[in-house]
């Protein structure tokens, strides 16, 4: 059989070879396709292999209307899906020049954080999972679990929400939501503890992560890395801070910035984040404004014709949408840079001279959501 | 520096290239060969200093390629775009800025494969998503799905 060019030649040197790791290896939370060449346990050449799950979000939005090509960005980043709609709709407000009510930017708000919080309470049981620590994964589901269902009471759903839309939100908060959210922080900020206590200070998750996978800040930056995963590495990158959107600007809140850069590090800020979320989450939900929930829309946008970029900050990184109009009702261009797609070019070089044993712990804390690079 | 400063410098320093405003940017418009002398210096100059290339992309005009660049300063936090037209339908090419920007090599593996536009001096050029046996390239505005789909 001939072997496809686009593979890692396989040279005759003795004690060097190639493996793949994926499509289908637990590890890689999706299916991600790593050509791996080792050389024993060293690892040489990473060589990632996308599209298992390429839709074409981007070919069919061009053909899609404003309105509906968000209902596909629930399913890039399905973790954060809240990110992936406010993103779409601030572009689409920014383009319009309509003013959203203070309401809806309330309810945004703490939709958003709740879902960072969601997201990286599953980030941090499947980290352990893959170290294989199997409990973390039971208690971290146990808080996602109430996020969802209160998720599901106001939006319909618990996954693809498709809450967030030009103008505001979808409906107004369930009469629940309120008295449910504060019970949740009261009891996760006890809860969170418990996370220290089951990986923050277990020394066997302590040595396969501390000193693994150092990611230098000169090369984060140049590789375009965002997120966790760059602030890990000393970069203050956060876009709720840089370019405040939908009113970060008026909340209190710090942006977690360390500077070792390796795979522990990447864990405490995510663990810290958390803390943040909540910070936010207090500051709001006493003081949600009354009033409209939605500014008028017309059903059909055209958007000016031009170019236009809108970024926020998902719980993975930058989330940057640009869109090219030519003042028709469908997009002529659109193209997502996602934050996973960039952290992923990050993985060959901070894999490098590793073992083969921490790539593991590496891809743990990079936090890689696979339908988020293919797109 | 701020957007009139920007683009002030950019008057001083590049006075063959073209400029733009979009909503949100500044906008550089560079002839091909120019391109990677104009992002060199960009990235090295310490008053402008863009160490961060946060998108890279291509629109398909149907008579031209762009390759749009977005550009940032972790220091100064000014933003630039730099667009270069590419009118070769047939054999779009362009150099690569692996060289300066690490970041640019998985974007330009995506340009590659859903537009179709190689670039010169790559460090690994291929079919990153699609694969090689994938017949056009889908993000081409006359790209048809009637084409075999290859499993």
């Amino acid at each position: 059989m001939e072997i496809p060019k686009q593979l890692i030649p396989l040279e005759d040197t003795p004690g060097e070879f190639v493996i793949n790791v994926g499509p289908q290896h637990p590890s890689t939370h999706g299916v991600l396709h790593l050509r791996i060449k080792l050389d024993g346990e060293k690892i040489l050449e990473i060589e990632p292999h996308l599209g298992y799950i390429h839709r074409g979000i981007e070919k069919i939005s061009e053909s899609l209307g404003y309105r509906q090509s968000i209902y596909l960005t629930s399913r890039m980043d399905y973790l954060s899906a809240h990110m992936n709609n406010q993103a779409c709709s601030l572009l689409v407000e920014k383009g319009l020049q309509i003013e959203v009510p203070d309401r809806a930017k309330a309810i945004r708000i703490l939709m958003v954080e709740l879902q960072r919080l969601a997201s990286h309470q599953l980030w941090w049981g499947s980290a352990g999972l893959d170290m294989g620590a199997v409990s973390p994964f039971f208690f971290a589901f146990r808080e996602r679990e109430q996020i969802l269902e209160i998720f599901e009471e106001t939006c319909g759903t618990r996954l693809t929400m498709n809450y967030i839309t030009p103008g505001g939100v979808m409906n107004d908060l369930h009469p629940d939501f309120v008295k449910k959210v504060k019970a949740l922080i009261k009891q996760f900020k006890v809860n969170i503890h418990e996370y220290d206590k089951l990986l923050t200070g277990n020394i066997i998750f302590q040595k396969r992560t501390q000193n693994v996978g150092f990611l230098p800040r000169d090369l984060a930056i140049s590789l375009g890395a965002s997120g966790p995963v760059a602030r890990a590495s000393g970069i203050s990158c956060d876009i709720r801070k840089l370019h405040p959107y939908d009113g970060y600007e008026k909340l209190d809140f710090s942006e977690i910035v360390m500077d070792k850069g390796d795979s522990f590090t990447r864990y405490l800020v995510r663990i810290e984040e958390m803390k943040q979320s909540m910070h936010i989450i207090d500051q709001l939900i006493d003081n949600i404004p009354e009033g409209d929930y939605r500014a008028r829309v017309k059903g059909i946008i055209r958007l000016p014709e031009g170019e236009y970029y809108q970024r926020v900050e998902t719980a993975r990184g930058e989330l940057g949408v640009f869109v090219v109009s030519d003042g028709n009702k469908t997009p002529y261009r659109i193209k997502y840079r996602t934050p996973n797609f960039s952290n992923l070019g990050a993985l060959q070089y901070i894999a490098k001279d590793s073992k083969i044993g921490d790539l593991v712990a590496i891809m743990a804390t990079l936090d890689l959501i696979i339908p988020d690079i293919d797109r | 520096m701020s957007k009139e400063e920007l683009k002030a410098y950019l008057e001083v320093n590049f006075p063959t290239c073209k400029f733009e405003d979009t909503i949100d940017f500044p906008v550089v418009i560079v002839e091909q060969g120019q391109l990677l002398s104009l992002l060199k210096s960009l990235r090295e100059a310490p008053s402008t200093d863009f160490d961060l290339l946060f998108c890279q992309t291509a629109v398909d005009y149907k008579t031209r390629f762009e390759v749009i660049y977005h550009l940032s300063s972790t220091t100064f936090r000014h933003d630039l775009v730099v667009k270069v037209l590419l009118d070769d339908r047939e054999h779009p090419e362009l150099e690569s800025i692996f060289s300066i920007w690490k970041a640019a090599e998985l974007f330009e593996n995506e340009i590659f494969d859903l537009f179709g536009i190689r670039f010169l001096n790559h460090p690994n050029l291929r079919r990153i998503i699609l694969g090689d046996e994938w017949q056009g390239y889908p993000l081409r505005k006359d790209y048809t799905d009637a084409n075999i789909l290859i499993p």
